[in-house]
């Protein structure tokens, strides 16, 4: 039989992300997959023109609308850098508590949706339930839910009190307990292995190779995390990455399950070692010269390349968001995976157009 | 096997995880950074809170004596509230309701108290 060709996206009843693939299948087997970029292209680093480069921490923030903050603190950070600016090791800590809380909602909403796609729909409720505790705990802390600029640069702008701690500490007891009960769902069950195991595999070597960044890579054996190079606060804590070695949608749903326990335990550790002092350094004058700092975001390396003149605005501001890198591991993943197995697939590197294309 | 049957049985003999919103409201937590709102006695009208808003949406007119806002243009980052010198701009805890038209919201600084400023 010739080979049929299918558009996928950018309007897909699963994908929650415009992804826009052209699929070439032969029998309901896809033999090759073509991405498509641009669909929600925003210009958004074009606005370093026209916005101050304090005002950039509010629009680099709506890059990624799930990994908000994380996109503040590398941009702050950036500058910070360039303007050699000592930031309280309270203000780090405490970036550190709110990029770990987007850590854990981001991938409590992609196991949501990733059950979701196999057609797990009361799965996909709970898991959402459990993320709802931990917006409230980001709306009663920073004062928004998703996007909650605490981030500024040479700093934080809310503190949290003792009795926050406190109060963070015991939602995340709650919340770690119910997301554990789930836990066996997401691992063990029947028809979720059915479903995952298998599918969409990526060998160490080809990971590798192709750049694979993030639970990507870890579920295919890399033990890469941005995290451990000890920018922000990281150095001040304890931790290994999470790797799994199979490479199939399975072990890349494993690593994000237990990164979100991680993420419970870094929290801890960074409400624990909260040491007193200010929150934040005033700014003065305007960065100079030229800079590249990275992070690691829910879905693994982001990278911003930040170039200045000693003017209020930028010269050039350019973010390499995470799936842009995940999209090659992608295409190597999905030659062999029937049609109907596709969602999971792409589903599985956790793709975030909205990054991708800015 | 049966994974998930503890979690249903849980929720058949729990309350519901969700509210009946709009007619049952959560208390919002303190601080939230809800409406947008001013005490426009205590503005000067300075336009520093226009300056620094990322998303442009401010707008102060001195000589006309207005603040206005558009609250469908506003982010909801508190920029201006933090940068006002007199602390007159200030969140209310719930959010903006949904409406059928967007309005611009346009306040006038009373006359007499201008030329109070002014001394
Ligand atoms: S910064 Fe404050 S005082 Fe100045 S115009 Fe804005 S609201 Fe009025
Ligand atoms: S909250 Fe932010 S977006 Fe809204 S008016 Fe104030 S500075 Fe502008």
């Amino acid at each position: 039989m010739a080979p049929t060709v299918i558009p996928f996206g950018p309007q897909h009843p699963v994908l929650p992300e415009p992804i826009h693939l052209t699929l070439t299948t032969k029998d309901e087997i896809v033999t090759e997959a073509v991405p498509q970029l641009g669909y929600i292209h925003r210009g958004l680093e074009k606005l370093a023109d026209i916005k101050d480069f304090h005002q950039l921490v509010q629009v680099v923030e709506r890059v990624c609308g799930i990994c908000s903050c994380i996109h503040a603190a590398t941009y702050a950070q950036a500058i910070e850098a360039l303007m050699n600016i000592e930031v309280p090791p309270r203000a780090h800590l405490l970036r550190v508590i709110w990029s770990e809380l987007h850590r854990v909602h981001s991938h409590l909403l992609w196991l949501g949706l990733f059950a979701d796609g196999f057609g797990f729909e009361s799965l996909f409720m709970q898991t959402w339930r459990i993320r709802e505790k931990i917006m409230d705990v980001m709306e009663a802390t920073a004062g928004n839910r998703v996007i909650i600029s605490v981030n500024v640069i040479g700093g934080v702008r809310r503190d949290l009190s003792p009795e926050q701690c406190q109060w963070i500490l015991s939602v995340l007891d709650d919340a770690e307990k119910e997301y554990k009960e789930l836990g066996k769902v997401f691992l063990d069950d029947y028809s979720v292995q059915k479903r995952t195991r298998g599918q969409g595999v990526l060998t160490r070597e080809k990971a590798y190779e192709l750049g694979a960044c993030g639970p990507t890579g870890r579920g295919s054996g890399i033990a890469q995390d941005v995290r451990q190079t000890g920018y922000s606060g990281y150095a001040m804590l304890d931790f290994e990455p999470v790797v799994e070695n199979d490479g199939d949608s399975y072990a890349r749903c494993k690593v994000r399950y237990r990164e979100v326990l991680q993420s419970f335990d870094l929290i801890r550790q960074a409400i624990n070692k909260l040491p007193e002092g200010e929150i934040n350094v005033k700014v003065k004058g305007n960065p100079e010269g030229e800079v590249i700092t990275r992070s690691e975001q829910p879905r693994g390396e982001l990278l911003y390349y930040v170039r200045a003149s000693g003017k209020k605005h930028l010269d050039r501001l350019r973010i390499r968001t995470p799936t842009f890198a995940n999209i090659p591991p992608l295409l190597a993943m999905l030659p062999g995976t029937e049609l109907a197995n596709v969602p999971v697939v792409v589903l599985s590197i956790d793709p975030c157009i909205s990054c991708t294309e800015r | 096997m049966l994974h998930f049957t503890p979690t249903i049985l849980k929720n058949l003999f729990s309350k519901s995880a969700t509210r009946l919103y709009p007619i049952e409201k959560r208390e919002p937590f303190e601080n939230v950074r809800g409406e947008l709102d001013i005490d426009i006695a205590g503005c000067k009208l300075c336009g520093i809170c226009a300056r620094k808003c990322p998303a442009a949406c401010i707008t102060v007119d001195k000589k006309k004596g207005i603040w206005q806002v558009d609250p469908f243009a506003c982010i909801y980052c508190g920029i201006c509230a933090d940068s006002c010198p007199t602390k007159c701009l200030y969140f209310k805890g719930q959010y903006r309701e949904p409406v059928i038209q967007k309005v611009v919201k346009i306040m006038e600084k009373p006359v007499e108290e201008q030329v109070d400023q002014s001394k």
